[in-house]
């Protein structure tokens, strides 16, 4: 059981690692042609400047950010922490019984009614 | 000396895996063909989706070309063909800039976290009859989970480039992803209750119909949320050219615009093949013993093609719009879904808890019913009010005129 755990896993692990080593290789590939002269690196000060649409940029990055973006983003980790527990459930249902169906309606019904809920209050509105 | 895979090895179930690895064994020690057998399959996985990711940017430009009744590409190569090795070839080549008061590491981080997703989610995939990298009993999970990656690199690009454009569309790119990422996963629960398992190979050998046919819904949502997460037209607010640029990845050049590039390509191709594993029944049609790769390629091919045409249709939507139609339209219509599958499952499943192809036919006619139904309420219950034409009156051209 723990022999199948590591190979099915030490393969994906290999797997992670060539995944990663792939644009990483590319990436120093795309330098070393920097070092030896085969593509241009001269960076000045104006071609280094951030780009705003062809005139100086005025201030940094720091912008206000839009206070929404929490409402949709509390949501988000209410329902996808539920959806975590929903997904054992869902692989083995077919050998379950009634209870289990009972027991998933009400967990999924309290977070309807939260969803409801945001709603109605107009959270799930951007204006 | 020869090396056989027992039939306890779990990897035995592999049968690209297993000819590989008994026919190397012959020559090397068995620990170092292990290693070869797992070493072709990932190559295979690797090349295939960059050289797939290079060859759909070909198709797309074409397809798009031809949708805008233009050309497209067709210059370099038979049809143009070879025109993204020529863009590899260019953006290499070219200087590669990094803003000043740049975060110099995360920058350089972000095209490696963006591509390395896109090829890890291959790995649970089976793309042959019996044949993935690994067939993980949590494979719907995984690819779930690796996938959520992305929404991490948008963010960390947009932080990085000290750009005020970036920002924005990566804050715009993050409310999306995760926006639309709760009704990707919830619909596929619905695929996860008929199938019975979350391994990858069972949903394929569960589909003796395919559940795009049982779970029309959960397709159309995860078609839907696939298509915002990966920030293709109708919901491509994160790198809209016309408002903000080209969003989080507009300080981005050379190789690490072409890197990105690719794994927005790329990320179509594996979606696709993720897609026709869950609902298009896989490898599987007649002859899949020996072309289930050819029945998966062309799926993947299908459905690729359909991608491009919806970018090709479809207007951009405004962000109000966008996280409106997630919350108020497609979360609720695949938590329909979810109870409506998790019903007929205990209704029509026999003793042994299995489920036969007369079920699986009578839940398609029920689900398509509950398809059309929702969608015909959901849809009335968010369409945007349109203020009514109201006729023109009091100053008309032909009362200019006259005073």
């Amino acid at each position: 059981m723990l022999d199948d755990y590591f190979r099915q896993y030490g393969l994906i692990a290999i797997f992670m690692v060539i995944a990663i080593g792939v644009p990483i290789s590319m990436l120093m590939m795309s330098w070393t042609a920097g070092r030896i002269g085969l593509r241009p690196n001269n960076p000045t000060a104006v071609k280094s400047d951030t780009y705003e649409c062809g005139v100086e940029p005025i201030g940094g990055k720091w912008e206000l950010f839009n206070f929404r973006y929490y409402m949709f983003a509390i949501l988000f980790v209410i329902f996808d922490v539920e959806v975590v527990f929903l997904y054992p459930w869902a692989a083995k249902f077919l050998q379950l019984e009634l209870f289990a169906l009972i027991e998933m309606a009400v967990f999924v019904g309290i977070l309807v009614v939260g969803l409801a809920y945001a709603w109605r209050k107009n959270d799930l509105d951007w204006a | 000396m020869s090396c056989v895979l027992g039939p306890d090895n779990i990897l035995h179930d592999t049968l690209l895996f297993r000819v590989i690895y008994d026919f190397v064994g012959h020559l090397l020690p068995c620990w170092l063909s292990y290693i070869v057998a797992g070493g072709v399959i990932m190559m295979l996985l690797v090349n295939g989706v960059l050289m797939g990711a290079g060859l759909f940017s070909w198709v797309e430009r074409r397809l798009i070309g031809r949708f805008h009744n233009r050309i497209g590409p067709n210059r370099w190569g038979p049809f143009g063909m070879l025109q993204p090795m020529a863009d590899v070839v260019k953006l290499i080549f070219k200087e590669d800039l990094t803003p000043a008061g740049a975060d110099r590491i995360v920058f350089m981080i972000v095209p490696v976290a963006m591509l390395a997703p896109v090829v890890l989610m291959m790995a649970v995939v089976p793309f042959a009859k019996d044949t993935a990298l690994a067939n993980l009993n949590v494979g719907v999970l995984y690819v779930l989970a690796v996938t959520s990656i992305t929404s991490v690199a948008i963010f960390m690009a947009g932080w990085a480039s000290n750009n005020r454009y970036a920002m924005f569309g990566a804050s715009r790119g993050v409310a999306i992803l995760i926006s639309y990422e709760v009704p990707v996963v919830m619909s596929l629960l619905g695929v996860v209750l008929v199938a019975g398992s979350m391994s990858m190979a069972d949903v394929v050998s569960a589909q003796t119909i395919p559940f795009l046919l049982v779970q029309p819904l959960a397709f159309f949502v995860f078609f839907v949320g696939t298509s915002a997460e990966l920030n293709r037209t109708p919901f491509d607010l994160a790198e809209a050219e016309s408002e903000i640029i080209a969003g989080y990845h507009i300080e981005y050049s050379g190789v690490k615009f072409a890197l990105i590039q690719a794994a927005e390509f790329g990320a179509v191709l594996t979606s696709s093949a993720v897609m026709v594993t869950l609902f298009l029944s896989g490898w599987s049609g007649p002859l899949s013993s020996y072309l289930g790769w050819v029945w998966f390629l062309m799926k993947i091919g299908v459905l690729a093609f359909v991608f491009s045409w919806v970018r090709a249709t479809f207007p951009r939507l405004r962000i109000d719009q966008l996280l409106a139609f997630a919350w108020k339209f497609l979360l609720p219509i695949s938590i329909i879904n979810l109870f409506a599958t998790a019903l007929e499952v205990y209704f029509l499943r026999d003793g042994a808890g299995t489920l036969d192809t007369t079920d699986l036919w009578i839940m398609a006619g029920i689900n398509f019913g509950v398809a059309f139904g929702s969608l015909l309420i959901f849809g009335t219950l968010i369409k945007e009010k349109v203020r009514p034409a109201r006729p023109i009156t009091g100053v008309t051209l032909s009362s200019i005129e006259v005073s």
